[in-house]
């Protein structure tokens, strides 16, 4: 086996801006907020920051959707840096966690800044929750195919692929609904999620429908928020205040066709390759997993990670997700910080925070004994990435 | 009848003939001549055997559900909901799929499987967007 390159960085910050519902506060606040905690969380000075990174740049997104490019925050903090990106297309949310990682091990940086900032529930709170390309007259791309028809979500495109999912296997709406009250009763033990009362499951049946099978429960949550982390060379991670998180391997690949609708078998997305990759790069295998921090953007995609994944065979996330096996005291607890159906639509980087404290053991009430090994994955549809992580 | 007002798709280099085809009440999908290999959404070469001569080949319109969603959630003020969304599978040929609305069927006879047909909704005098109706429709 080569070297995987990814083993030479690791975790050494991490850091949230306040996170909550129409918070009226501007993407670069809540950036600089986050960015300044994770570096303070590494035990070092933005003076030794050199690289910075994040999703997606400042695209002419949907409302809220971008943050702040890194320029801004480059500029905003101070920072004199050897390496920065940013970009949309790549291998999920994730894609500037992976590529500092690769900066690092590189030698292009040592400590890199990478950042998720997401605004979207202020932008929304004049006109609710719109449609990609409402408002448009003419439609071009890809969105050309989706959005006349009135495929203007990917709560949509997604609901397409979940009802193929439960013709070909059986899948129940009550299995989603599992993965969407396991979220809340975990968001319950974490003081800064967004939704913590209890759910039930006649609370689930019972709501309202967003694009069958998708009810209001299986669409996450807009919020306002920022995370970030400080990805650094493992050589220094002796030097540090915390203990650092590894990068055991991470997986990029993809392998069907690209595109919504053409996704050739839409009872899996590209988290069965990227997964299959990651596993590609490393001894360690399912069993060895002691969390799994999963996109649940909607409900399936965490279901569909699971199989991805091989903690069940294909078309088994079902029946897997049963019994409370993906509780905390489960076997396999999943989204212990309340995902993004009740922590937040923090956009894919909750997830790595959330894994990121677990393998260092501070979540107190939903600490996960023993945490060694931590699976993120990220990404719905045809997007994925995932990262194995240990202590 | 309409489901809501259409956004409508662009004509741009590489999509035109299709929308203009649906405009003139054809069907029509980039095939490859060397290896008949129908490429959608249209691209100029084909990517089972990278030939780059294509040529626009009407299909029979017939096909069937792979999969639907009805939306019932307004993604713009005043859009009218319920309207079924689908996933259609050309019957010519295994994988090739257009996202669509099953029209002219109440929404609780759809299923995956069911037959179906084309039918275009005039947007403008150059584009049309093709729709599907159960095929046993009188």
């Amino acid at each position: 086996m080569s070297e995987r390159l990814e083993r030479r960085a690791i975790v050494s910050g991490v850091g949230q801006s306040q996170i909550g519902r129409r918070l009226f506060r501007s993407d670069l606040d809540l950036t600089c907020e986050a960015a300044l905690a994770a570096i303070r969380d590494a035990g070092l000075s933005p003076e030794e920051i050199d690289g910075i990174a994040a999703y997606p740049g400042p695209i002419q997104g949907p409302p809220g959707f971008s943050g702040p490019g890194i320029a801004e925050v480059q500029d905003a903090l101070g920072l004199r840096v050897s390496w920065h990106m940013s970009g949309l297309e790549g291998p999920g949310q994730i894609m500037p966690i992976i590529q500092a990682a690769l900066a690092v091990a590189a030698g292009l940086c040592r400590h890199a800044l990478v950042y998720r900032t997401v605004t979207e529930s202020s932008a929304a709170a004049d006109t609710g929750r719109l449609g990609i390309g409402a408002g448009t007259s003419e439609i071009r791309g890809f969105a050309a195919f989706l959005i006349p028809f009135g495929a203007m979500s990917p709560a949509n495109w997604l609901a397409l692929y979940a009802r193929r999912h439960m013709h070909e296997y059986g899948t129940k709406r009550e299995h989603l609904g599992v993965i969407a009250l396991t979220a809340r009763r975990h968001a319950a033990l974490n003081p800064a999620a967004v939704y913590r009362e209890p759910l039930t499951m006649e609370d689930y049946l019972g709501a309202r429908m967003v694009s069958d099978p998708f009810c209001l429960y299986d669409c996450d949550v807009p919020v306002d928020g920022s995370t970030a982390l400080v990805v650094s060379s493992a050589e220094v991670a002796r030097d540090l205040p915390r203990a650092p998180v590894r990068f055991e391997a991470v997986g990029t690949a993809l392998r069907g066709r690209p595109v919504w609708d053409q996704w050739e078998d839409i009872t899996t997305m590209a988290a069965r390759d990227a997964a299959a990759h990651m596993w590609s790069r490393t001894d360690l295998r399912p069993r060895d997993v002691d969390t799994a921090q999963l996109y649940d953007g909607f409900s399936f995609l965490a279901l569909v990670w699971l199989e991805a994944l091989g903690f069940c065979a294909p078309g088994e996330g079902g029946p897997f997700v049963e019994g409370g096996r993906i509780g905390l005291g489960g076997e396999l607890p999943l989204n212990t910080w309340g995902g993004q159906l009740s922590g937040g639509r923090l956009h894919g980087f909750g997830f790595v925070a959330e894994a990121v404290r677990q393998l260092r053991r501070e979540c107190g009430e939903r600490q996960v004994p023993d945490c060694e090994v931590a699976v993120v994955g990220v990404g719905g549809g045809p997007t994925a990435g995932c990262i194995l992580l240990t202590r | 009848m309409s489901v809501f007002r259409r956004p409508v798709p662009a004509l741009e280099p590489e999509t035109e003939a299709f929308w203009r085809a649906c405009r003139a009440g054809r069907l029509e999908f980039r095939r490859c001549v060397a290896c008949n290999y129908f490429v959608h959404p249209p691209r100029p070469v084909c990517p089972r055997c990278r030939g780059r001569e294509l040529a626009p080949t009407p299909v029979s319109g017939r096909g069937r559900v792979f999969s639907y969603t009805i939306n019932y959630q307004a993604w713009f003020p005043g859009q009218a909901v319920p309207y079924a969304i689908a996933l259609v599978e050309i019957e010519e040929q295994p994988g090739l799929r257009l996202t669509t609305n099953i029209v002219n069927c109440p929404l609780d006879r759809i299923d995956v499987g069911m037959r179906v047909r084309v039918v275009f909704e005039n947007l403008t005098d150059e584009v049309a967007v093709p729709l599907f109706e159960p095929e046993d429709r009188p």
